[in-house]
């Protein structure tokens, strides 16, 4: 995510809050990654009308409205396409897109594949809780083969999506897996993901207490090892990264996987922009631009 | 009845037929002439049957015509398809090495080219075709340092050999045709004015850059997809950031995203593609983000004839999207349109904070027409509304704890804070919400603020209508008929009148273009005085019909429809409106009797 961005001065957790509380279950992992994602800002100072968060549709997704940033609540899926519409008309923006597992790997899994590909500046944020809550506990693209749902009540029979190894193969620039039970953690992917210039893509477990009772906090917190533990581990190298996302079982990674700096973002790449932001060019045609558009024709 | 000359150039895709057909519209362009071009082709890219139209005359050319006056096969099948069209009068010029003439009418000329004998057809393999092109300039009177200009342009970037090999073959072809063929009498008039030739597609880019479109990305969708090769080849020059995405679905998405960042944003696509969209559409309406969305629409349903023109998406526009929301719909008239109705669409969108649909169609999209360059305006008045944004807008800057950007008001239009501008932080949703963007849907559904924000976002349509002009008849008030048409159809109904007034039939027009608002009340009051009225559209099951009825309970007399995949041409309109005066049908399907 941008790394060009003003500074405000002192800002407080209490800067950051949104109109309205969450209306989340209680003991959802989601609060845990908001309270992050406040302190991340807070800790780098950015003003809050130059931040924009933007969600599509689901528990995760009403995000934008518990934050004192410029939000969008857009449609299911769609964050990311809206994202970087509005990343390329005003790349001075700092733009958090954040979303849940169904709304990003399901019916936006197009969208996030592109987005990838095109390194758009911007740190995609989903609240991965291998469900779908707010349709009532249904299977998600993320739920492990053998899960009951109410869609699949006898046990999912589909593989999930690995979406750190779709995230890196896709050439994702920056990817990372967080937990929503380890705070000051997440806080500093956060960090990292706003100030990489490029796609961020960080996948949160953030487990749901109401619909599903195998991924818990009790299953993940003797399973997460964080990366950043391992001394001999590089996140520079593509290759290791990718072994690493396979892991899943005893020892889950979360942490920083992967990071190269070296990849122009997409705004960077376009010479239109070299004058400035879309928002503020001239929406005039210059006259002598215009004759020349005319005399093509004649 | 209008002095016009139509040559048609046919043959397989891939067998060249684009570039004799451009040097001629360069020609009667620089004569200062007017002109329109039709291509009916296949979804090939190799293969298949091609028939290029090119009409010209002095005075305005709105459509293909009845008649073809010179024909130019380059294959055996475009021969056998079309010759037996053509009527006296009327010429054909073929190679005759590979190509046997069938029986052509009486007063036919038939125009043989012994191409192997006049050029080396070893090394130049389009020899015929500029063979043909030569002999048919000397056949309508055009000196040939015109032709040779074009060649020069045509050819220059493949060297002065390229040239000089070209021009040679197209003056052989030229004195050829002095020595064997006899000339058309009237030779082809000439005039001080010049003309822009452009596609529909070129005209809506180029609307959108006069309009200051700042965004535009697409999916490509026969027939939209000249808008995007127009923009993508001038974004540079006109500061545009142009964008392929993977799908329409995000072409709308990101076309909302670039607007609600404060741009104006645009896209183009086919019904196909508009169908991906229509959630989006919702969403533009209920967030207020304007955008401007163009339908291309082709014969449909499905993938249904890709190359092919219809005006069968009316429904699908009108019932876009889920839920009532305010919108404006537009059909242009004719190509210069294209360019007009973009700015137009834009300021309305910006105005009330809406989608601006146009519903176009492969015939104005891919057609071509003579536009004088009076016509083109690049400075037609950007009006972005009530925009607070960062490029100096008075609100902003101001901190303005107490913002509400769905505000109610009597308009129902609310002052829109881009994300940037200090003071006037703000969260949209797609859920219902209240003034502030708060949510009302997920905790506590509230049936009287509901009620409220539907009522401010439907106070707009009121703001719209007075906005638009209500529609106009053209030709005389108590005419023996009346035929209404809407969108692309403007051109060939009003040649179809001349035809029918030339013929005692006194005949007018009502031609639609605003479709949402449609202004029932005007329209009532102009057919209240008609005689007998007729429906004229390029649809199966009379859209536009059935709207009309719905919206104002009309009926008219008679219809006029077509749907085999080409556009009217005058005499289907005569022959229909004839026989429907004799109490013979009030229903006609004319047959498209050129097999393309």
């Amino acid at each position: 995510m941008a790394t060009s961005v003003q500074r405000a001065s002192q800002l407080t957790m209490a800067d950051m809050k949104g109109k309205v509380d969450p209306d989340w279950c209680p003991g959802c992992g989601d609060f845990g990654v908001l309270a992050a994602v406040q302190k991340a800002l807070v800790e780098l100072s950015i003003p809050n009308h130059n931040v924009v968060t933007i969600s599509g549709i689901g528990c995760s997704s009403n995000f934008p409205g518990y934050m004192n940033t410029y939000g969008m609540h857009t449609l299911h899926g769609r964050a990311l396409a809206v994202a970087t519409g509005l990343k390329l008309a005003n790349h001075e923006l700092t733009v958090l897109v954040t979303g849940g597992d169904g709304d990003g790997f399901g019916i936006g899994g197009n969208h996030f594949v592109h987005s990838m590909r095109r390194n758009v500046d911007l740190l995609y944020i989903v609240m991965d809780n291998q469900i779908y809550g707010l349709t009532t506990g249904q299977t998600s693209p993320t739920s492990r083969v053998g899960m009951k749902t109410k869609s699949m009540p006898f046990g999912n029979i589909e593989a999930p999506i690995n979406p750190i190894s779709l995230a890196l193969a896709a050439g994702a620039t920056y990817v990372a897996r967080g937990y929503s039970g380890e705070q000051k953690h997440l806080t500093e992917l956060i960090k990292q993901g706003i100030e990489h210039p490029g796609f961020s893509f960080l996948d949160v477990f953030s487990p749901c207490v109401t619909y599903n009772h195998d991924n818990t906090y009790q299953w993940f917190r003797p399973r997460v090892k964080k990366l950043e533990d391992d001394a001999g581990y590089d996140a520079a190298v593509w290759t290791a990264a990718m072994e690493k996302s396979l892991l899943w079982g005893d020892e889950i990674p979360i942490g920083k996987f992967f990071e190269r700096t070296d990849v122009p973002t997409l705004h960077g790449a376009e010479p239109v922009l070299n004058e400035g932001p879309l928002v503020h060019l001239d929406p005039n045609v210059p006259p002598h631009v215009a004759r020349s558009f005319i005399e093509e024709l004649m | 009845m209008k002095q016009t000359f139509a040559i048609g150039i046919g043959g397989a895709a891939g067998q060249g037929v684009a570039t004799p057909g451009d040097i001629f519209a360069k020609i009667f362009s620089r004569r200062g002439l007017h002109l329109n071009a039709y291509n009916a082709y296949q979804s090939i890219i190799r293969g298949g049957h091609t028939l290029l139209t090119i009409r010209s005359g002095t005075e305005k050319i709105t459509n293909m015509g009845d008649r073809i006056d010179l024909l130019i096969p380059l294959n055996q099948d475009t021969m056998d398809r079309h010759l037996r069209l053509l009527t006296a009068g009327a010429a054909c010029i073929y190679n005759s090495d590979t190509i046997k003439p069938g029986a052509a009418a009486s007063g036919v000329q038939l125009c043989p080219l012994p191409v192997s004998e006049l050029a080396d057809i070893t090394r130049n393999k389009v020899a015929q075709n500029t063979l043909a092109v030569g002999a048919g300039l000397h056949m309508i009177g055009i000196g040939f340092p015109a032709l040779e200009e074009v060649l020069r342009e045509q050819f220059k970037k493949k060297g002065d050999a390229v040239v000089g090999e070209n021009v040679e073959v197209a003056r052989a072809g030229y004195d050829y045709a002095a020595a064997h063929f006899t000339d058309f009498p009237n030779p082809m008039p000439k005039t001080e004015n010049r003309y822009a030739i452009m596609s529909g597609n070129i005209a809506m880019a180029m609307g959108g850059a006069a309009a200051g479109v700042k965004f535009y990305c697409a999916y490509p969708m026969s027939p939209s997809t000249g808008v995007l090769h127009w923009m993508a080849a001038h974004a540079r020059k006109a500061g545009i950031m142009v964008r392929q995405v993977e799908d329409e679905i995000g072409v709308i998405n990101m076309t909302i995203g670039a607007a609600h960042a404060g741009v104006r944003a645009m896209c183009a696509t086919s019904g196909g593609g508009f169908a991906l969209m229509s959630e989006g559409l919702g969403m533009s309406a209920m967030i207020e983000t304007p955008v401007v969305v163009i339908n291309c629409q082709r014969a449909g349903p499905s993938t249904g004839v890709p190359t092919k023109t219809e005006q069968g998406d009316l429904w699908q526009m009108l019932g876009a999207a889920f839920g009532d929301y305010p919108r404006v719909i537009a059909a242009p008239l004719d190509i210069g349109d294209c360019f007009q109705l973009i700015p137009e669409i834009f300021n309305l969108a910006d105005r009330f904070q809406c989608p601006g649909l146009v519903l176009c169609d492969l015939l104005l999209s891919e057609g071509r027409l003579s536009v004088h360059p009076k016509d083109l305006d690049f400075s037609p008045g950007i009006d972005r509304g009530e925009l607070i944004s960062t490029n100096g807008s008075p609100a902003a800057g101001t901190t303005n704890g107490g913002y509400k950007r769905y505000k109610i008001t009597d308009s129902g239009i609310s002052p829109r804070a881009v994300p940037g501008v200090p003071g006037h932080i703000h969260t949209v949703a797609t859920d219902e919400h209240m003034e502030d963007g708060v949510l009302i849907s997920d905790e506590f559904t509230n049936p009287i603020k509901r009620r409220a924000m539907m009522e401010k976002r439907m106070r707009k349509v009121a703001g719209i209508e007075a906005a638009v002009p209500p529609p106009t008849l053209s030709g005389p008030r108590d005419a023996d008929v009346t035929l209404i048409g809407w969108g692309s159809t403007k051109g060939v109904i009003e040649e179809a009148c001349e035809i029918l007034n030339d013929e005692g039939i006194s005949a007018n027009q009502l031609q639609i273009r605003w479709l949402v608002p449609l202004h029932g009340d005007a329209i009532l009051e102009i057919l209240k005085d008609s005689r007998h009225t007729i429906i004229v559209e390029n649809n199966y099951s009379g859209q536009f019909a059935r709207y009309l009825r719905s919206e104002t309970s009309f009926v008219p007399n008679g219809h006029i429809r077509k749907y085999d995949g080409e556009p009217f041409m005058p005499h289907h309109i005569v022959e229909a409106v004839k026989e429907q005066l004799a109490g013979q049908t009030k229903l006609s399907v004319p047959m498209h009797e050129i097999m393309v």
